[in-house]
């Protein structure tokens, strides 16, 4: 079967935020990683393979030149090849996913893994909107994913708000993970190395039909408002005083 | 002429919720001459819950009452919402950031293809085009995004649209038909597990009492967290790390990838404050944070501050607060 995951190129959330003049974030300097959400995906498709699953892994990014870099780290950590649509200017969940199942209808995957959201944008919509646009089963939230022998279904336990949450989808499928679907792993030095032989395609976005406009901008970003500096109290005794104060 | 349509569903997080996404409603709608409209998407409501969604100040009250719903899949579920959009006209839609709202509504935006925009805070709609305000990178920053187009879908961050609720009129019901014998899903429910729980729902919770890994084991967190949050008729939250390490439950997460809350007070114990955990928690009104690391980043969001270890302060708390 073909696994196909999607990653996207993302400021390392550890890197300081800071506005331009202008409003836009100052990326200047910024670390640059594969989406967490992303890289957990990966890795539950090359555990999969690992334990016998009989799979090719192909990654896919959307995103500026650099996201090469994101796609060959996928190839060390096991994808077999990576495509790289290669696209200048943000885009939204709506017109990521329009991409994607362009993308989708070359490859013709059998399972789309991918993260349940991008921590730069937040939104947590681009796996749902590729399954309703594929017409696919999806499975958001992932925590554990059991294909059937045959690769025709899989038994994908969720985190719900309520708990967990376990469905059956039929394949093809878009399957999106949560924090505790797979840790990634350290990836070594001669893996990084044979990485750089495996296959990479350069695709187009007007190879994939172009992007539509949607009529969503983002026109600026603020700093949230900053909270006032606390006080630090000596024992629990003052503390359980105001605590009663604030429930009163 | 727009057409508001909310969706809440019978899973949702209940009248706190859904009042909140009714206060979105009306914000968005100040201009228009006509109001909103709720779409209950679930197995049959009860007589209370109908009478809660009626005082709601909606135009119309739709009610997509199927016991099909209690084993819902997003595939089925976007299928009906999107026939129902279709066949009466709403351009708009908008639902609680809920696991039903972040499951479901995106496909049905795909399906329809309009827009989609998460987790919004706040809205300003008396420009010619709507500006909605979101967080992203986990809360870092606030995004101002213009919505031009004529149809598109919103998830709603209820903490952000909490008011005084002042009931208002009584909406007329009318029962739509789910349509979903006719619909074939390429997915199948087939359990859940849910956690039972006697305390507040964490999301709307006035309380919560949050704590980290250093609480050790289930038992010691049950003790410490859980007594101090019964003291405070509160509800008891978690740390990515203390889930990991089987301390609490997964539906007991707080943070960027777990549950958002803003109660009236919050109380970290054993929590050093990452910036995913500061994501779900930085807007509740007074953080009180406990910990024995000075330094820990959770002091700098803190309204109050105690350095001391838990296992000695929280007991103590329990017995002064009882």
């Amino acid at each position: 079967m073909r696994i196909l995951v999607p990653i996207k190129r993302t400021p390392d959330p550890n890197s300081l935020v800071r506005l331009t003049a202008d409003a836009q974030i100052d990326l200047d300097g910024c670390k640059w990683i594969v989406n967490p959400f992303d890289e957990i995906a990966l890795e539950e498709a090359v555990r999969q393979r690992e334990a016998g699953l009989d799979a090719e892994i192909v990654v896919v990014s959307i995103g500026p030149e650099e996201a090469a870099d994101q796609l060959r780290a996928c190839l060390a950590m096991g994808a077999d090849r990576a495509i790289h649509v290669c696209c200048n200017r943000s885009l939204e969940p709506i017109q990521t996913a329009h991409l994607l199942a362009a993308v989708v209808a070359t490859e013709q995957p059998d399972l789309i893994l991918m993260g349940k959201q991008a921590i730069d944008g937040d939104q947590n919509q681009t796996g749902q909107m590729l399954a309703g646009r594929l017409g696919w089963p999806q499975a958001t939230f992932a925590s554990t994913i059991t294909i059937s022998d045959n690769h025709t279904t899989a038994v994908v336990e969720r985190e719900v708000d309520t708990g967990r949450e376990t469905l059956q989808v039929r394949l093809p499928a878009v399957v999106t993970a949560d924090l505790r679907l797979a840790e990634p792993r350290y990836v070594a030095l001669p893996a990084i190395i044979r990485a750089r032989n495996k296959p990479m395609a350069n695709v187009a976005v007007d190879d994939l039909g172009g992007v539509p406009d949607c009529g969503v901008r983002t026109v600026g970003y603020e700093l949230p408002p900053s909270r006032a500096p606390g006080v630090m109290l000596p024992d629990a005794a003052s503390l359980a005083a105001k605590i009663r104060e604030a429930v009163q | 002429m727009s057409k508001l349509l909310c969706l809440v569903d019978s899973a949702g997080a209940g009248l706190g919720a859904q009042a909140s996404l009714a206060t979105f409603a009306a914000d968005l709608c100040i201009n228009w001459d006509s109001g909103f409209s709720i779409c209950y998407v679930g197995s049959e409501p009860s007589a209370e819950s109908m009478a809660d969604l009626c005082s709601l100040g909606a135009m119309e009250v739709l009610v997509m009452a199927d016991e099909q719903f209690a084993r819902l899949t997003a595939d089925a579920a976007a299928e009906a919402i999107r026939t129902l959009v279709i066949a009466e006209g709403y351009n708009i839609l908008a639902a609680d950031c809920s696991s039903f709202g972040r499951d479901v509504l995106p496909r049905a935006c795909a399906l329809l293809d309009i827009p989609m925009i998460s987790d919004v805070i706040a809205v300003d709609a008396t420009g010619p085009a709507p500006m909605f305000r979101r967080p992203v990178c986990a809360g870092k920053l606030i995004a101002k995004v213009e919505v031009t187009s004529t149809r598109y879908a919103c998830t709603v961050r209820a903490s952000a649209f909490r008011r005084e609720r002042v009931p208002s009129g009584n909406s007329p019901v009318r029962r739509i038909d789910s349509g979903l014998d006719g619909i074939t899903a390429g997915t199948e429910w087939v359990g859940a597990s849910h956690v039972e729980s006697k305390r507040p729902d964490l999301s709307n919770a006035n309380v919560v009492v949050s704590g980290g890994r250093p609480l050790r084991d289930s038992e010691t967190y049950e003790r410490l967290i859980g007594g101090l949050a019964d003291c405070l008729h509160g509800a008891t939250g978690a740390t990515r790390a203390a889930v990991d390490s089987g301390i609490a439950a997964n539906d007991l997460q707080v943070g960027q990838t777990g549950k958002v809350v803003a109660p009236a007070l919050y109380i970290a114990a054993g929590i050093s404050g990452s910036i995913q955990h500061l994501a779900g928690m930085k807007d509740s009104k007074v953080i009180v944070a406990i910990n024995t690391d000075p330094e820990a980043p959770i002091f700098s969001v803190a309204d109050f501050g105690l350095v001391a270890d838990l296992h000695t302060a929280i007991p103590e708390l329990i017995s002064l607060l009882s």
